[in-house]
């Protein structure tokens, strides 16, 4: 197999483009020189070791972070150079993100939780947004809970319904930050369709994920990332199958499991491994009081 | 024949099920309420019937109009000191955010303070410190002592409002931020849209919670000269003189209080259990 750098013409600029990253929360150096690139249409992962920055690459992207040295920019926009709310709000408008803990609102209904950011930010008429609502609660197969309460949902559903209130505002690119981490494992499957069905539509989307698995199988690109920077990029099947580092097979040694996936093996291994729950799932505990 | 005596059992029992039916209407373990009215009414109209109503009885119904006109004093003051309470706490609490640090150090002085602050010294405080009447101009305005016992019961009012305000707004996750920022939200809109309501669910248990000990603290303004229940209850007392209708008197005012105070606090508790679920 030919060993190429990038998977798609460098002749296209990029929807996305990090170039030199670095950023610090106070003395501690999150990101130290991460550059990055996202063609339109692309779906691209970053796996790595939790605490490698990762989610921080996500945030700085949409501007929730401002790096302190470094460019990003989004289409045309100088993300690392807005300074106005407004600037922003405009940027945030084409770019959803989605969430591990789902962050949906609690006191707003499946629905309303849709709803509200298309007819108070993007000014559309209710009853268009309404129907789009519904048509998004289709396709991520939730229909049926329209009018429940997050707290009511289970939390592969309350994330079904993030992605989907993303997607109302028509994003042009996704950010998806380890979305099925604090899933119960039975649920992390129907996330996970609902994001392929995403990428096989061409929807730009980029991937924060521990589903190894998942990253092989749906990306045009994979950048493995440990302690702020980016070790290796490529195309799936070099990075999982012949990663030209060896932090990148230590770490991919460590997260399929042992004996899970030998590089030289090309056989599909019959079990999924096991998700990487970073943080617990605080659901199952709400549920159970 | 046979048909005859087949349909006669049946009729009667039919009778017996509708009344099993009315006395497990009022069965005193599913309406404990219903029972004990029933029974007072009950006592009520056997001592009518047979004339032997006691004494400090008949003496409470004649002295209830009086009583009741002195619950009213007490539901208008904590009407009126939970609602400038409410207003001026949800001034200091927004205060408490303020970017400006004297600003902030002011809130959390004014909460403290009158917090920290017994609610009777704070009557008599207020009592003394405004004068009995007002000169506006040309106008000379009463200022009535159950107003100033209103404004001394407002002020560690406003005090908790504006913690109870500045706690729901701190209880709100960074995540609620987060997501809405994400969603192309200003500031402004998270604020209004997305963390106010939420406040707003989440305050109105304590909130609750203060109105009862508020309206229990109305007792307090007997003490300054406000003709409220308790006065009421003293005046009834002094001018019937018998102990036992003294007795009678007081228990009527812990019935009362609790009567009132009792259903706000179940209330509160619904509303806290429906929150936990949501």
């Amino acid at each position: 197999m030919p060993a190429t750098e990038t998977a798609t013409p460098l002749s296209n600029t990029p929807l996305v483009a990090l170039r030199d990253v670095e950023l610090a929360f106070g003395a501690n150096a999150v990101l130290r020189g991460i550059s990055l690139e996202v063609q339109r249409g692309q779906a691209v992962s970053i796996i790595g070791p939790s605490g490698s920055g990762k989610s921080t690459i996500l945030r700085c992207i949409t501007g929730l972070l401002r790096p302190q040295r470094g460019e990003i920019r989004v289409g045309d926009t100088r993300v690392d150079a807005l300074r106005a709310e407004a600037e922003f709000i405009a940027l945030r408008k084409r770019v959803g993100f989605v969430f591990q803990q789902y962050n949906l609102f609690p006191h707003l209904t499946v629905l309303e939780n849709l709803v509200i950011a298309p007819t108070r930010v993007a000014g559309r008429e209710r009853a268009a947004a309404e129907r789009e609502a519904r048509e998004l609660l289709d396709k991520v197969r939730l229909s049926h809970k329209a009018a429940a309460y997050p707290g009511e949902l289970s939390g592969g559903q309350q994330q079904r319904v993030a992605i989907a209130r993303a997607l109302a505002m028509r994003p042009e690119l996704m950010l998806f930050d380890e979305v099925t981490s604090a899933l119960d494992p039975e649920t992390v499957g129907e996330v996970l369709t609902v994001i392929r069905d995403l990428v096989r539509e061409g929807l730009t989307c980029v991937l924060v994920t521990h589903e190894m698995r998942f990253a092989e199988e749906i990306s045009d690109t994979v950048y493995f990332t440990e302690a702020g920077v980016i070790v290796e990029h490529g195309p799936p099947a070099r990075i999982f199958r012949a990663p030209a580092s060896d932090r990148t097979r230590a770490f991919l040694h460590r997260a399929l499991g042992d004996g899970a996936r030998d590089p030289s093996d090309d056989s599909v291994p019959a079990r999924r491994p096991a998700p990487f729950p970073e943080t617990p799932p605080f659901d199952r505990l709400r549920f159970a009081l | 024949m046979a048909s005859e005596i087949a349909a006669a059992p049946a009729a009667p029992a039919l009778g017996t099920e509708a009344g099993a039916g009315f006395i497990a209407h009022l069965d005193p373990r599913r309406h404990p309420w219903l029972a004990a009215l029933a029974a007072v009414l009950l006592l009520v109209a056997a001592w009518t019937a047979t004339g032997t109503t006691p004494v400090a009885l008949r003496h409470l119904w004649q002295w209830s109009p009086t009583l009741l006109l002195g619950l009213l004093t007490n539901v208008q003051i904590s009407v009126l000191a939970m609602a400038i309470g409410t207003a001026v706490g949800l001034l200091v609490g927004a205060l408490s955010f303020s970017p400006f640090a004297p600003v902030r150090g002011a809130t959390r002085w004014y909460v403290q303070f009158f917090r920290n602050a017994p609610v009777l010294v704070l009557i008599y405080f207020t009592t003394y410190v405004f004068p009995f009447e007002l000169r506006l101009a040309a106008w000379t305005v009463p200022f009535p002592d159950w107003l100033k016992v209103v404004l001394g019961l407002a002020l560690p009012t406003s005090a908790v409002v504006a913690e109870i305000f500045r706690g729901a707004i701190q209880s709100i996750p960074s995540a609620q931020w987060e997501a809405a920022q994400s969603l192309a939200f200003r500031r402004g809109e998270i604020f209004r849209l997305i963390v106010l309501p939420q406040c707003l669910r989440r305050m109105l248990p304590p909130w609750m919670n203060l109105y009862a000990s508020i309206t229990m603290s109305t007792a307090l303004s007997s003490l300054v000269g406000a003709h409220d229940v308790v006065d009421a209850a003293q005046v009834a007392s002094n001018t019937v003189a018998r102990t036992d209708f003294t007795v009678l008197v007081y228990f009527t005012l812990l019935a009362v209080f609790f009567a009132y105070c009792y259903p706000i606090a179940r209330a509160t508790r619904a509303l806290e259990r429906r929150h936990a679920r949501h």
